[in-house]
């Protein structure tokens, strides 16, 4: 148990992960799920928060077992370990927040970290611009790091407040299997799913729930981070979880380019707009809000079912941003941004200005 | 006086942020106080780097207490 407690925090254990997980994403590709999207953490929590009726853009909703398996692997996993700890009180509501712009951000580019990596091991080429905004955005927040940005400490708490999130997750994933999509209908009961589009494609259920299962319970041993991975490097030239990264782009170049699913270019890829500048500044604003917060998407589903009830908010203010980027018009399509994209990266950005600036350690 | 850098309660990266910051005060021993087990793996990687030496990891309630030291 040692043995393995430690297995994965080596840095044979972060490259693995990272191999693991681009190996895992086009395949989830090849059994149902969307193009260039076997696994995006923000896409996904879009889905859910459109298969919960939050937002109506009806080609996007869906209750993505990815995410509830992620999080639930991770807290048996955690559980397993001994390292599940209640803890909360580090700016719950700025953490709700800092997940809605990121998501705002992230639906701009049309992607999480993961995506943007996944999309650019499948050869579209507009990922180059997003991946040079999220490391834009890690340097910003990284600058507020250096500078003495602090959000406060988190203090133990009880084991339902640890708990509840994982919980949740579980109730998610019942709802599925309660109210499974019906062919050919929008909704079944009270969830909402899409006919046509990304939302309409998917994995068969076991295969999604095995394969979050085990991505999950490996993130949890290993801490892997994309953010993180970017972050260290800048901060205090430490390789390790990037190495990770490097791992998963090079193993998913690998796996699609085996599955015929690497088409290198710029135009006609798929869920994704040619937009560059907006590519790289959807980023930018995902990547500053993403490094205040202390991880990338998938991690912050690691740390919130491990117990931390700030990571919890954040997803929750992801899923949150989702349904605002889709109901106001911010978030892009595959023809182009939404019409108040604008709008909602300048709120973006000067909101993590402030929180930059004024979350100062005294 | 004994050096000490309290990143209990601290989330990535701010455990290994102080850590450098008193190490780049200079050589001799800092105890770090940390509250999770991925904080103590990099406070622990970040010393090894910069060519601290480990003198102790004890485990105290739920937290870890590190030594380490440079001569």
């Amino acid at each position: 148990m040692a043995g393995l407690k430690r297995l994965f925090s080596t840095r044979k254990g972060i490259v693995f992960t990272g191999i693991l997980i681009g190996i895992v994403a086009p395949l989830l590709q090849r059994f149902g799920n969307p193009p260039n999207m076997g696994i995006c953490i923000a896409c996904f929590e879009r889905d859910i928060a459109g298969a919960l009726g939050l937002h109506r853009a009806t080609v996007v909703q869906y209750l993505r077992p990815e995410i509830m398996a992620i999080a639930i692997g991770s807290f048996f996993s955690s559980l397993l370990f001994r390292e599940f700890r209640p803890r909360t009180g580090s700016s719950p509501l700025i953490r709700f927040m800092l997940g809605f712009f990121g998501m705002v951000g992230a639906l701009i580019f049309l992607g999480c970290p993961w995506r943007a990596l996944i999309r650019l091991s499948a050869g579209d080429l507009n990922a180059v611009l997003g991946i040079l905004g999220l490391v834009a955005g890690i340097w910003t927040g990284a600058f507020f790091l250096q500078m003495g940005y602090n959000p406060g400490r988190k203090i133990d708490s009880h084991f339902l407040v640890g708990s509840s999130f994982a919980i949740a997750m579980a109730f998610l994933l019942f709802l599925l299997f309660y109210f499974p999509p019906v062919s050919g209908q929008q909704q079944s009961d009270i969830i909402f799913y899409s006919v046509n589009g990304p939302g309409s494609m998917h994995a068969p259920y076991a295969v999604s729930i095995a394969f979050g299962l085990l991505i999950g319970f490996v993130m949890q041993r290993s801490r892997f981070c994309s953010i993180g991975g970017i972050r260290d490097l800048i901060l205090y030239r430490e390789a390790h979880l990037f190495l990770g990264v490097a791992g998963l782009v090079a193993a998913a170049f690998f796996t699609n380019l085996f599955l015929g699913q690497f088409h290198a270019g710029f135009s006609n890829q798929p869920i994704a707009h040619t937009e560059s500048l907006w590519n790289f500044l959807g980023m930018l604003l995902a990547g500053l809000c993403f490094t205040l917060a202390g991880g990338c998407p998938a991690r912050q589903l690691v740390l919130a079912a491990e117990g931390d009830g700030d990571s919890a908010l954040f997803v929750f203010g992801m899923i949150m941003g989702a349904a605002f980027s889709h109901n106001f018009g911010l978030a892009s399509s595959p023809k182009g941004i939404g019409p108040h994209a604008l709008g909602g990266l300048i709120t973006g950005l000067a909101f993590c200005l402030l929180v930059g600036f004024t979350m100062r350690r005294r | 006086m004994e050096r000490m850098v309290d990143a209990r309660g601290l989330a990535c990266p701010e455990p290994v942020l102080l850590t450098l910051k008193e190490m780049k005060k200079g050589k001799g021993q800092i105890t770090i106080l940390v509250d999770a087990e991925v904080s103590k793996e990099n406070v622990l990687r970040a010393a090894k780097r910069e060519g601290w030496h480990v003198v102790s990891i004890e485990r105290v309630g739920n937290d870890y207490r590190i030594l380490i030291k440079c001569e």
